[in-house]
């Protein structure tokens, strides 16, 4: 017994001291408070995304090793699903590093916190996508290498056989096209719901996937005019019309509720005929489905197709102890050759022409040029206030809700609500 | 009345087809795990709908698990785990034993009142407590050995440290403990000190061995959440080489997510766990009935 229990009272010391040890040798890099002026701290939401964080090592590597480099760049990578709370501890313990990068729509959200400076860049960036850079109250807080499009993937060889015309740019299906096209579809007995919304889908998805429909059908999230309220926007008529028209899809049996958790996977296993989703997916299904593969745009729903603007981009803290070397890595990071490295590894519409240019996919005549195309044409911004982080909460509820069955008109009210109680809350989210 | 042998055959007959038919149903997601596994992402959604997905069949390899390791430095994580909730343990069970043991023996004036005071924190959720500890550890020294000085910086963020010591002290497993500990004899105690023992002596050579099931109980109980924590270092810990497992299960959600290599890595990260539960189940299983029907 007593050499039982001085073994393990030996373990506890040994633990005590390993503690210690771990201290002395866990100590992590340091932080922006602690950062000197040769090395500075950059985040990005790209860990286990092994191409593109290579891609943004490969920018940082050649930046470090140019004789023009103001300071040494340390590229920390995060999850992406938890990227935000790592932000939101850091900023409230005062560690925020130099650089971030950031989902665009939170821009002004993380400017009106103080966590962002405005940017101070030698590059031009009158050039690229609008949606590729971010601004609020007249300044410029963040810019992406790069935006994403919503779109629409189905095979030919099932449009043919349901005697349905593939959309085009010059002409997207109509709503009333929509509905003839899933109803013939269906009519094929090929799958049990012929469309796949991603409905299985959450967090940012609900906001960015089917805000773009709400505001086809002539409603928004908020009203942009002073982003104050929503009310009378995303409860009005227009809304409530998507909303029933959102769950008539589901009531009439083209789509599920909840589909399946990985919407491309089943596309490609021929789960569903027309597949609702991303530029993203588009490589992976031509592997897949080859010259079979047709890109379309989204449904126009009266007031022309819209997809979301603005992907991940990049920004300086307002803490950096060394704001001249952040944007001077920025201004670096920005040349068209980074810019397409970037987007060439992720498969990612690159934010300027020159970029494009340098990706054969992406140039005139590429097979993915259509997706610059359609963030040329169609990208909406989602609304650029403080409140976004927020409202895109409650309007991915209400989606939640319209898609459980909930009263359309209700749904959208507790929404508008929630979202208008926030904004007061926060008197307006002035600067 | 007695049952004919034949009923008592059947009787038991249906007692054992209901445990295999519940142990089958707490075994299928761990064995869809494992085999899933093997499995490329195609042949998972593939044989779902068939009982195929069960078993290992079809186009099975190891490259899920290969890579694993290429996507997540998944050795570094799971290291960091196994020391993490190793010491949170070791420590956790001496910290907590004696704090339980002062309470359980101890004539001390308002020992009740901090009992209770101990037992009030458990109703506070950690989610809740969550940033203002951030900011706390933040606060805190932090010592370090430079050569042959000794420097003091401030913070704790981005350490091993700060994944350890704010759970070492336990509201549960001083409950579990003080439970226990009343039910051993104090006689014992008074026979030891005629024998000229002082308190901790009591405690290390007549409680403690006697307290073996507690001990295995507080175990398991540290070592689970040590092992699942998720939002804690996801707020404190910056540095990808001090990270614990459940932060890679994140980097595998991306915008294709290879659904192989979530379940190749899930399987990885739930070995330790099984294999620590099945070397302590008897305790575990003692502990609980009898702090159960004591307490």
């Amino acid at each position: 017994m007593n050499k039982r229990f001085t073994r393990i009272l030996a373990t506890s010391i040994t633990a005590a001291a390993l503690v210690s040890s771990l201290g002395a040798c866990g100590k992590g890099s340091a932080s922006a408070t602690s950062e000197g002026s040769n090395e500075i701290t950059m985040w990005t939401h790209n860990a286990g995304n092994v191409e593109e964080l290579a891609a943004i090592q490969g920018v940082v590597d050649a930046y470090n090793q140019s004789s023009d480099a103001k300071a040494k760049i340390k590229v920390q990578a995060f999850p992406q699903d938890s990227y935000n709370d790592s932000v939101v501890s850091a900023a409230a313990a005062g560690k925020l590093p130099c650089i971030v990068d950031i989902d665009g729509p939170n821009v002004p959200n993380w400017a009106w916190a103080k966590y962002l400076t405005p940017l101070k860049l030698s590059t031009d960036l009158s050039a690229n996508l609008p949606s590729t850079v971010a601004k609020w109250e007249g300044e410029t807080y963040a810019v992406g290498h790069y935006d994403v499009a919503l779109a629409m993937l189905a095979r030919a060889s099932d449009l043919k056989a349901a005697g349905v015309r593939a959309a085009t740019i010059e002409q997207p299906w109509t709503e009333d096209e929509f509905q003839d096209a899933l109803t013939k579809l269906k009519a094929l007995g090929k799958w049990e719901y012929p469309l796949d919304m991603g409905t299985a889908g959450s967090g940012e998805w609900l906001p960015y996937g089917y805000s773009p429909l709400l505001q086809s059908f002539g409603a928004d999230l908020i009203n942009r005019d002073g982003f104050q309220t929503a009310d009378g926007v995303l409860n009005g008529d227009k809304a409530v019309e998507w909303a029933k028209w959102f769950r008539g899809l589901a009531d009439q049996g083209f789509m599920a509720t909840k589909s399946g958790k990985d919407s491309t996977q089943d596309f490609l296993n021929n789960k569903s005929g027309v597949l609702y989703t991303g530029s993203w997916a588009a490589d992976k299904a031509r592997a897949s489905l080859g010259e079979d593969l047709v890109v379309m745009p989204t449904v126009d729903l009266g007031n022309g197709p819209k997809i979301g603007g603005a992907s991940w981009q990049w920004g300086v803290t307002e803490g950096c102890a060394n704001t001249d070397a952040a944007m001077d890595y920025l201004s670096y990071s920005l040349k068209p050759e980074n810019m397409a490295a970037v987007a060439k590894a992720t498969g990612t519409i690159p934010a300027t022409e020159e970029a494009a240019a340098l990706i054969p996919e992406f140039a005139e005549g590429g097979a993915n040029r259509i997706f610059m195309d359609f963030s040329r044409k169609y990208a909406v911004m989602r609304p650029e206030t403080p409140a976004y982080p927020f409202i895109a909460t409650e309007y991915g509820k209400a989606v939640q809700d319209v898609l459980a069955g909930a009263d359309p008109q209700g749904a959208l009210d507790k929404a508008v609500k929630a979202i208008d109680a926030n904004i007061k809350s926060n008197g307006g989210y002035k600067n | 009345m007695k049952n004919s042998p034949r009923l008592s055959t059947l009787n038991n007959a249906g007692t054992m087809l209901l445990r295999i038919l519940f142990a089958a149903v707490a075994a299928f997601p761990i064995v869809f795990m494992l085999v899933s596994s093997l499995k490329p992402d195609t042949q998972i959604f593939g044989d779902m709908s068939s009982a195929a997905a069960f078993l290992p069949v079809g186009n099975i390899s190891f490259d899920n698990y290969a890579a694993v390791f290429d996507r997540v430095p998944a050795a570094r994580f799971l290291i960091n785990s196994i020391g993490i909730s190793a010491v949170t343990v070791v420590l956790g069970i001496f910290i907590n034993s004696l704090c339980a043991f002062a309470l359980s023996r101890m004539e001390v004036r308002g020992k009740r009142v901090v009992f209770t005071v101990i037992l009030a924190t458990l109703i506070v959720p950690f989610q809740t407590l969550a940033l203002p500890l951030v900011w706390w550890v933040n606060q805190l020294p932090y010592f370090e050995l430079s050569g042959f000085s000794l420097e003091i910086s401030k913070g704790w963020l981005d350490t091993y440290q700060v994944q350890i010591i704010p759970f070492i002290a336990n509201a549960f497993s001083i409950y579990l403990y003080h439970q226990y500990f009343e039910s051993i004899p104090k006689e014992l105690d008074e026979a030891a000190r005629i024998d000229g023992a002082g308190w901790f002596k009591i405690y290390r050579q007549v409680v403690m061995p006697l307290a073996g099931p507690a001990t295995a109980t507080v175990a398991i109980l540290t070592f689970l959440p040590a092992w699942n924590s998720y939002l804690w270092p996801l707020m404190v810990v910056q540095s990808e080489e001090l990270r614990p497992v459940m932060i890679g299960i994140q980097y595998f959600f991306q915008l294709n997510v290879s659904w192989g290599e979530v379940m190749a890595y899930a399987s990885l990260i739930t070995v330790p766990v099984v294999v620590l539960f099945i070397a302590f189940q008897k305790s575990f299983i003692n502990s609980i009935a009898s702090s159960g029907v004591k307490g």
